[in-house]
């Protein structure tokens, strides 16, 4: 391998999980930092520069939500946080200061490759800071210098904030967003607590973008947290 | 033979008389007819004999007025030391009934049962004493003489004019389980007495030539000999009872005696006691508070209360009742009680007054109907009356003679006013118009001096010549009688009502007081507060300082109620309560013992024995509790005691229902717990050491089948630790339900997700209606529960069986169910499966908390769930979501126009 795979850094107190992680990525033929405490993290942050950094919100010294404030101090590389299933608040929290997506523990390998895939092309694209004009995924095809939205070969009319919410997904698609920053990011800072908009609208894009709604294929929902527009560069 | 079959409550008793004595010590009394016969001596004799036996017998108090040959009968007897009592500077012996109990012998001797102890002791008697000491096991012998026997110590009176203030309530020899007499011979005893070998301690000089008379000697021994035979008699009466034999009296019969204010009354109480011994019947003793009555002072219901409490100590039942006429509420109160006998005093009073007032005896007879009635002398010495008696029946209030001055008065102003206009007779109305309103208000002589007023008035003022008494007429002086008599009798009357409202009165307002504190109590459950009302209500009503003390398990008081500003009782408060507690009988203040207490102590007793004390004292210390204050004081303790228990029983059956909840949930919990978890663990185990062996060689195949297997039961033993974890968070409360506007479709979405694969087998058709409103729920939880019903599903029903999920809304109330086709719901268990750790047959490893997840879930959002078994086969699993309300909702908008 000529070219020089990603360098992630992972923060993480438990051997046995900084073990089975190592193996997996590793594998993968990304190169790896490890670090036990959040202040040994932060450390390796600063010297490695590493491309994505795995937080899991149980550390023994700080939590995550500090952790996450202090690197988005200096850096905009992708964190992805890693948490059980009872720390719902602490993830949202982490993830409206910063972090850009979350594992719930026990998760598999191909979920974690995926995220980790979903952050390197975010972090690619924001250096690059062009989107691609037209989106595809599965039979939705959005064209967004048209602003013209197709199912297969059918058009789909988009009320402007529908519009304005799919085009939001399909910026950070494959990441999740929490309620408040769709909400901000769509209607406005003003709107960060009226999820029952999100609701209303998520359902209308649902019905007019997925062939069964109750079985959507992309549009997301992540009970707790926000949306994600399903997406996976290299799946 | 039908009759001869003993009656059950008969047995019974005999039962319980059987049971206490095995526990209580027995009681032998050496009795004699007078001081000298030798009771003492035979006492020693007789424990000698006990003491060759082997018998643990110590002599607890023994006087030997120095007689040699008595003395020298103590020898190689253990004695109790003394307890030397300081009273009043004088060091006096005593009898140590503590060192007594904690020596606990088997027999002791106490000498002379009727003896009066030093008043700072314990108890006011020393039969008390050797009551406490039979109660604690221990066998007593003593010596009682016959004159001191409260029955018959009037008699004794009579027969040698000497007063014995020592006496003794009959009870304690009806108790006694032997009673020896000791008999001498009156000229031996004389004899005796002559060489000096008598020694009679509490009669002076004077008083023992008079008492050792031959002619009272005589009449003693008849008395000694008498009250042993009835006493033998009534062994035997007890044998033929004990063995069944029916007995020849009727049973239903008692004898009551009328009480009052009276010393003669004692002669009364006393004969009727005899009467009841003789006649083997219950007897009660009856006061009747009359309000017709003058009221009655302060030493007149001291005096009561010393009569009705004798009575009681002779057997007595006591009952006071209130009304009218005393003749109607005696005769009314007898039948009510199967009375046939009924014994009251002579009259004393002069003869014109039953004329004026009509007799009360006289009326008692005439409506005695088959009741016998008894008119029994209260001879030989009319009883002195104290002379605070006169001085308080005189102590009127200044205020009530003002009164009826001043309403004769008005009685003038007024007439003098109508005189013009009515007849000179008429006016004469006005004044006994004020001669009622006198009555009303006032007692009665204040009333009876308006009523001689007017009458004057009405003269002067009324009648020519006018200003003076003289009359002109003779006919007046009728009108004067006429109007006199009329006002007398209507004053008297007004009186009798007026007595008799507020006589009924005050019993309602304390049966009123009675029902609040039972109210009150009964809303209660805790110990503290049941205590706080206890003290409220007694302190309230009977104007006292009051503190509960409840009894731990140790049988240690702790307060747990004081009235405000009252201390916590001290050391020696304590210790009368504690008395109390373990004997299960009041003491204190105004009880005959340890009488030196601040206080009154009443058990709390409760059917399953004393559950504390009650202690009561007046803010007036002067004021002690007459006998019905007592009886009140009684039945508001027993009420406390109740609740009490109720509230330990509660607690009780409470503590001990969660202990085996907890117990059991335990035990289901390690048993599914380690069931449940260790099969997916063997499994992957299993799995994993395959995989690690190197020598075997598996196929490529093989090896995924493996991982696989590794894989699902890691999966379900992750649901597994979720539910468990899960449950133990909504049990403790750590959850908190997060309501947010949900839509139910993209919560269905999620769970479809989820699941995955697994739904492969089961074909689902959904009914969502799209006009669903947003619910606020928690998204996370029922994203759960849903989870949960799919999963049992899946679980519990064949591959290929066909689910239907569906929703609507109505009311306000959005209902969800999941229906299958599956084997259904065993009949009966559609509420069980909801319980913790209840699975179904087919238990695909679960723990059995799923449902009872649900169920704490949905409960929480105020929503029910429920299973049912569908017409046609199959379960369906309901629940619902209260979907009040709706949020503001954004504008709608046009659908963006292609550029």
């Amino acid at each position: 391998m000529a070219e020089e795979k990603e360098l992630i850094l992972l923060i993480e107190d438990e051997p046995q999980m900084r073990r089975f992680l190592r193996i997996t990525l590793e594998s993968q033929g990304y190169r790896l930092v490890e670090a036990a405490t959040a202040r040994e993290g932060l450390m390796q942050a600063a010297t490695r520069n590493p491309d994505v950094v795995l937080l899991d919100l149980g550390l023994p010294d700080l939590d995550g939500l500090e952790v996450t404030g202090k690197l988005r101090e200096w850096t905009q590389t992708p964190i992805i946080v890693i948490s059980a299933r009872e720390q719902e608040h602490d993830k949202v929290r982490t993830l409206d200061a910063g972090a850009d997506d979350y594992l719930t523990k026990p998760f598999n390998a191909g979920e974690l490759l995926a995220r980790i895939r979903v952050a390197l092309r975010h972090a690619a694209l924001r250096n690059t800071d062009a989107g691609e004009p037209v989106f595809t995924l599965h039979n939705l095809r959005v064209d967004m210098g048209e602003r013209r939205v197709f199912v297969g070969d059918e058009e789909v009319h988009l009320t402007p904030l529908e519009y304005k919410l799919l085009t939001t997904l399909i910026r950070h698609a494959g990441k999740v967003i929490t309620h408040r920053q769709l909400l901000r990011e769509v209607w406005g800072p003003a709107y960060v607590d009226e999820v029952q908009y999100l609701r209303v609208y998520m359902t209308q894009l649902r019905h007019k973008l997925e062939a069964d709604p109750t079985r959507p294929r992309f549009l997301m929902n992540e009970p707790g947290i926000g949306y994600r527009l399903k997406y996976d560069p290299e799946g | 033979m039908e009759e001869r079959r003993p009656d059950p409550d008969v047995l019974l008793k005999q039962a319980q008389r059987e049971e206490e004595r095995k526990r209580e010590g027995t009681l032998k009394i050496f009795f004699g007819a007078a001081p000298g016969v030798g009771k003492t001596f035979a006492m020693l004799e007789a424990a000698q004999a006990k003491r060759a036996e082997g018998l643990d017998v110590v002599v607890g108090y023994v006087e030997t007025h120095g007689r040699p040959d008595t003395e020298a009968l103590l020898e190689g007897l253990e004695r109790l030391p003394r307890r030397s009592v300081d009273y009043r500077g004088k060091q006096l012996p005593e009898f140590d009934l503590d060192a007594a109990l904690a020596r606990k012998p088997t027999l002791i001797l106490v000498d002379e049962l009727a003896h009066t102890n030093v008043p700072v002791s314990r108890h006011k008697k020393r039969w008390q004493d050797v009551t406490e000491l039979l109660e604690a096991g221990i066998n007593v012998y003593t010596t009682v003489n016959v004159q001191h026997l409260e029955s018959i110590n009037d008699v004794v009176h009579r027969i040698t004019g000497v007063v014995v203030r020592e006496t003794l309530p009959d009870s304690i020899l009806d108790r006694a389980d032997e009673i020896e007499l000791i008999d001498l011979p009156p000229d031996d005893l004389l004899q005796r007495l002559r060489e000096g070998k008598v020694y009679v301690p509490e009669l002076a000089a004077s008083a023992v030539e008079n008492f050792f008379r031959k002619g009272n000697l005589i009449a003693l021994r008849e008395l000694a000999l008498r009250r042993t035979a009835e006493r033998v008699d009534e062994q035997m009466q007890l044998y033929r009872r004990d063995q069944g034999i029916r007995s020849i009296w009727p049973a239903a019969d008692r004898i009551l005696v009328c009480v009052g204010y009276n010393p003669r009354s004692i002669r009364l109480i006393h004969a009727a006691r005899r009467l009841a011994a003789g006649l083997r019947t219950e007897w009660i003793a009856v006061h009747v508070e009359a309000p017709s009555r003058v009221r009655p002072s302060e030493s007149d219901k001291k005096r009561l209360a010393d009569h009705m409490r004798l009575a009681e100590s002779l057997g007595a039942e006591s009952a006071t009742l209130t009304g009218g006429t005393i003749s109607e509420e005696i005769l009314t109160y007898a039948r009510s009680r199967n009375v046939n006998k009924i014994i009251v005093g002579k009259p004393t009073h002069a003869r014109w007054k039953d004329k004026l007032f009509g007799s009360p005896l006289d009326e008692l007879v005439r409506g005695s109907g088959d009741i016998d009635v008894y008119v029994t002398s209260g001879d030989v010495e009319e009883p002195h009356r104290h002379p605070e008696t006169k001085t308080s029946r005189r102590s009127w209030r200044k205020r009530e003679w003002l009164w009826s001055v001043l309403i004769v008065l008005s009685c003038t102003a007024v007439a003098a006013l109508m005189s013009p206009y009515v007849d000179r007779v008429d006016l004469a109305m006005v004044y006994l118009l004020g001669v009622v309103i006198t009555a009303s208000k006032t007692s009665t002589w204040p009333s009876l001096f308006a009523a001689l007023l007017g009458v004057a008035a009405f003269d002067v003022f009324f009648v020519p010549p006018y200003y003076t008494f003289a009359v002109n007429d003779v006919k007046y002086f009728f009108t004067f009688a006429a109007m006199f008599i009329v006002s007398v009798v209507i004053s008297r009357l007004t009186l009798r009502v007026r007595r008799q409202a507020e006589a009924s009165r005050m019993r309602e307002r304390r049966t009123a007081y009675l029902y609040n504190l039972s109210r009150d109590l009964a809303r209660e459950r805790e110990v503290e507060r049941l205590s706080e009302i206890a003290v409220k209500h007694m302190g309230e009503v009977f104007d006292s300082e009051v503190a509960v003390l409840i009894a731990d398990e140790q049988k240690r008081l702790t307060p747990t109620a004081i009235s405000p500003g009252l201390v916590a009782p001290g050391q020696q408060e304590l210790s009368v309560a504690q008395w109390v507690l373990e004997h299960h009988q009041p003491a204190g203040f105004g009880t005959d013992t340890l009488p030196g207490a601040k206080a009154l102590y009443l058990p709390l007793i409760a059917s399953a024995g004393t559950v504390g004390v009650v202690g009561i004292s007046p803010k007036k210390p002067q004021d002690a509790f007459d006998p019905e204050q007592f009886h009140y004081l009684e039945a508001y303790a027993n009420q406390t005691a109740m609740a009490m228990e109720r509230a330990f029983l509660v607690e009780e059956a409470h503590g001990a229902l969660l202990k085996a909840e907890r117990e059991s949930l335990r035990n289901t919990l390690l048993s599914s717990i380690s069931h449940d978890l260790r099969t997916p663990l063997t499994a992957i185990t299993g799995a994993v050491s395959t995989l690690l062996q190197n020598d075997v060689a598996i196929e490529q195949s093989g090896r995924l089948e493996l991982l696989h297997t590794i894989h699902e039961e890691a999966e379900r033993l992750n649901r597994i630790i979720k539910n468990i974890l899960d449950m133990s968070r909504l049990e403790s409360g750590a959850i908190t339900v997060n309501k947010e506007w949900q839509s139910l479709e993209e919560i269905v979405g999620v769970v479809l997700n989820r699941l995955g694969d697994r739904l492969n087998d089961h074909p689902l058709t959904m009914r969502l209606p799209r006009t669903l409103p947003l619910i606020a729920f928690d998204g996370l939880l029922i994203e759960q529960v849903f989870m949960n019903l799919f999963e049992n599903a899946i679980k519990y029903t064949p591959k290929g069986t066909p689910l239907e999920l569906s929703a609507s809304e109505a009311f306000f109330i959005v209902t969800v169910e999941l229906a299958d086709r599956g084997p259904g719901i065993p009949p009966g268990e559609e509420e069980h499966i909801f319980e913790k750790f209840v699975r179904g047959r087919a238990s695909g490893g679960g723990v059995g908390l799923g449902l009872t997840i649900c169920r704490t879930i949905i409960n929480a959002h105020g929503g029910k769930v429920w299973a049912e078994n569908r017409p046609g086969g199959g379960a369906v699993f309901r629940f619902t979501l209260p979907a009040t309300g709706l949020p503001p909702m954004p504008k709608r908008e046009e659908v963006l126009e292609v550029q």
